[in-house]
């Protein structure tokens, strides 16, 4: 892809649904001439200090899968975060990205290096700091060393005016451990492609991931677990609802490549759908090119289990109450297993704040 | 002193009748046993006792101290006085048995403040052991640590009336009499309102522990035979084949619910 003018934006060329890769997205009502690029405040937590470069980060990885990777990769500034080999970095590092409104493109870009046999916590929050219009293109970049331990959690707060379309890309190494977690609450129209590959033996990642939109927005998630070593290990579980008006997507693809013999890979994607003009769609795929694997892959798209809610009922919990713990309990299972503990009763009670059962349909 | 007064029920499940008429009043403190073959009608009766969706009431009465219990959503029902001991508990995958509980209590305009302590009580006279009182509803439990779960929140709710259906489904001998027991002692409770009992079963095992004062023969949905426990023996000996012609125990499978796992004691009755 040829290098970009970022300010000439109204020339820049978009994809659009035609192709694969954008189908389901809202792509189609993306004006990038609407938006002017500007830089954005970053506050870094943390006891890490030295671990954390903000002043610039170059890409790892040369891979540009869209214009919006390419618009970063020209405008970002970055931030690093580099664990030397054999260190623990016992807090995590929390990253607090304030996204300005007002027709703003701003471009985050985290670059996390784990040396070997190192292990570090990221948690990276994207936060509304005006109203109107605004455009974030985040780029994260990982790579897990050998027998590196990297979480990384990614939590959308953004408010309902911001496009947010995001690319997450890691590399894990031999005998390494990575977690990506993406909590999604926010943004109109949130969208985050991952491509996690395990291009050493014995490398294990896993991915997880709670959204909940609701209004008008949607969430798309689109995620490549790659295997490209033998004897890797992938395990993906991503749990959702949409209220409203609101959409979801999820695209899965397990590709497990001949070298990869000996892997185990699996995928499982559940969004419960909250009203009736609310929507999602699930599609997982699979791309086997070696015999010795194991893959699996399930998805569900639903309103809230029946049986579950007249359990409840028929305890004498109200059914307004009953749906919120049902839907609580749903998501328990990805809150559980989030990096930051710390986190996890905020995030309950914003996902209980968000539900609006009760309002509409109590019997 | 509470009554529950079930006239001439009649109900459907996916248009086909089920119930073709059930007549039956249970006073606080009664037992009474509700037996049949499979395909009687049983878990229908229990379901629409309780308000299950999928099932449609066609005629007949059900009142709770005068109350109409058809009117009400299943969760009035549970708050009136009414609870359902499932066969077949439900998993709730992330809600908790203490939190649900603590909802039920707070709907009955009781204080949940003691609950932890009552649940711990109830726990050690039920045999379940405390670790499960923190975990998601059912998940991951065994068939008779499931039984001794729904027992031990019939204990700490305190209804009025329960509706067994098939409490002796699916566990052991030991969890089997601890359920059985338990149930038996509130119904047997000082105070002006123990609780009543309606114990659906095909087996006349669960008796040993619950001594019903009455036992109700069900077959094709209706009440054919009504009398004292010792009604329960001439089934022991002589099995259905005494109160129904070998056309009616033709098994049907027309009632609710997943079937029995193959080889269970179940099979025994199931003709």
């Amino acid at each position: 892809m040829s290098v970009l003018d970022p300010s000439r934006l109204d020339a820049v060329e978009l994809p659009t649904t035609d192709e694969e890769i954008w189908r389901y997205s809202r792509i189609g009502d993306l004006d990038l001439a609407r938006f002017t690029p500007s830089t954005h405040d970053v506050e870094v937590d943390g006891d890490a200090g030295a671990l954390v470069d903000a002043s610039g980060a170059a890409p790892l990885f040369d891979d540009r899968p869209d214009v919006f990777a390419t618009l970063n990769a020209e405008l970002g500034a970055g931030i690093a975060v580099t664990v030397p080999p054999g260190s623990v970095v016992d807090e995590p590092i929390v990253i607090t990205h304030s996204i300005p409104g007002g027709g703003a493109l701003t471009a985050p870009r985290l670059v996390i290096d784990a040396g070997a046999d190192s292990e570090v916590t990221v948690v990276e929050r994207f936060r509304s700091a005006g109203g109107g219009a605004a455009l974030t293109l985040p780029v994260l970049h990982v790579r897990v060393g050998q027998a590196a331990r990297v979480r990384y959690l990614a939590v959308n707060e953004l408010n309902d005016e911001v496009w947010s379309i995001g690319h997450q890309q890691a590399e894990s190494g031999r005998d390494s451990d990575l977690l990506l977690a993406t909590v999604a609450l926010g943004g109109d129209y949130a969208r985050v492609r991952t491509e996690a590959r395990s291009v050493g033996r014995g490398a294990s990642t896993r991915q997880v991931a709670l959204y909940f939109a609701d209004g008008d927005q949607m969430h798309d998630f689109r995620v490549i677990q790659s295997h490209v070593a033998p004897h890797t290990n992938s395990d993906l579980l991503f749990k959702g609802a949409v209220q409203d008006h609101a959409a979801s997507v999820y695209t899965g693809l397990i590709e497990i490549g001949e070298e990869a013999r000996g892997t185990a890979a699996y995928q499982t994607n559940r969004t419960l759908t909250l009203s009736d003009g609310a929507w999602a769609e699930s599609v997982p795929n699979l791309d086997i090119r070696t015999n010795d694997v194991k893959c699996s892959h399930a998805s569900t798209v639903g309103p809230i289990d029946e049986d579950q809610r007249f359990y409840l009922e028929s305890r004498g919990v109200m059914p307004e109450v009953a749906e919120r713990l049902v839907v609580l309990g749903f998501f328990d299972e990805v809150i559980s297993q989030l990096p930051s503990k710390g986190f996890a009763d905020e995030l309950r009670r914003r996902v209980a704040d968000k539900l609006d059962i009760g309002t509409g349909d109590a019997r | 002193m509470s009554t529950l007064e079930i006239r001439d029920l009649t109900a459907s499940v996916a248009g086909k009748q089920i119930l073709h008429g059930i007549d039956m009043t249970v006073a606080s403190g009664e037992v009474h046993a509700v037996m049949g073959p499979n395909g009687a009608g049983k878990s229908t009766l229990s379901a629409v006792l309780m308000g299950r969706p999928g099932f449609e009431v066609l005629g007949g009465t059900v009142t709770l101290d005068g109350e109409d219990v058809l009117a009400m959503p299943a969760w009035r029902r549970a708050v009136a006085g009414l609870h359902l001991v499932m066969q077949y508990p439900t998993e709730v995958p992330g809600v908790m048995l203490d939190d649900m509980l603590g909802e039920a209590l707070t709907t009955r305009g009781r204080d949940a403040d003691g609950l932890s302590g009552t649940l711990l009580a109830e726990a050690e006279r039920i045999g379940l052991a405390e670790p499960l009182l923190h975990r998601a509803l059912n998940v991951d439990l065994s068939g008779g640590e499931k039984k001794r779960n729904e027992t031990l929140q019939l204990a700490v709710l305190r209804p009025k009336f329960a509706i067994l259906d098939e409490l002796d489904s699916g566990l052991d001998i030991d969890a089997l009499r601890a359920c059985s027991r338990r149930v038996e002692d509130l119904s047997n409770e000082a105070g002006d309102a123990p609780l009543g009992v309606i114990a659906i079963t095909h087996y006349s095992r669960l008796l040993e522990e619950l001594r019903p004062d009455r036992v109700h023969i069900l077959v094709k949905g209706r009440i054919v035979e009504s009398g004292g426990p010792e009604l329960a023996d001439v089934l022991e000996r002589d099995g259905y084949a005494a109160f129904a012609s070998p056309d009616e125990l033709t098994p049907e499978r027309d009632d609710a619910g997943p079937r029995e796992q193959p080889g269970s004691l179940d099979d025994l009755f199931a003709i």
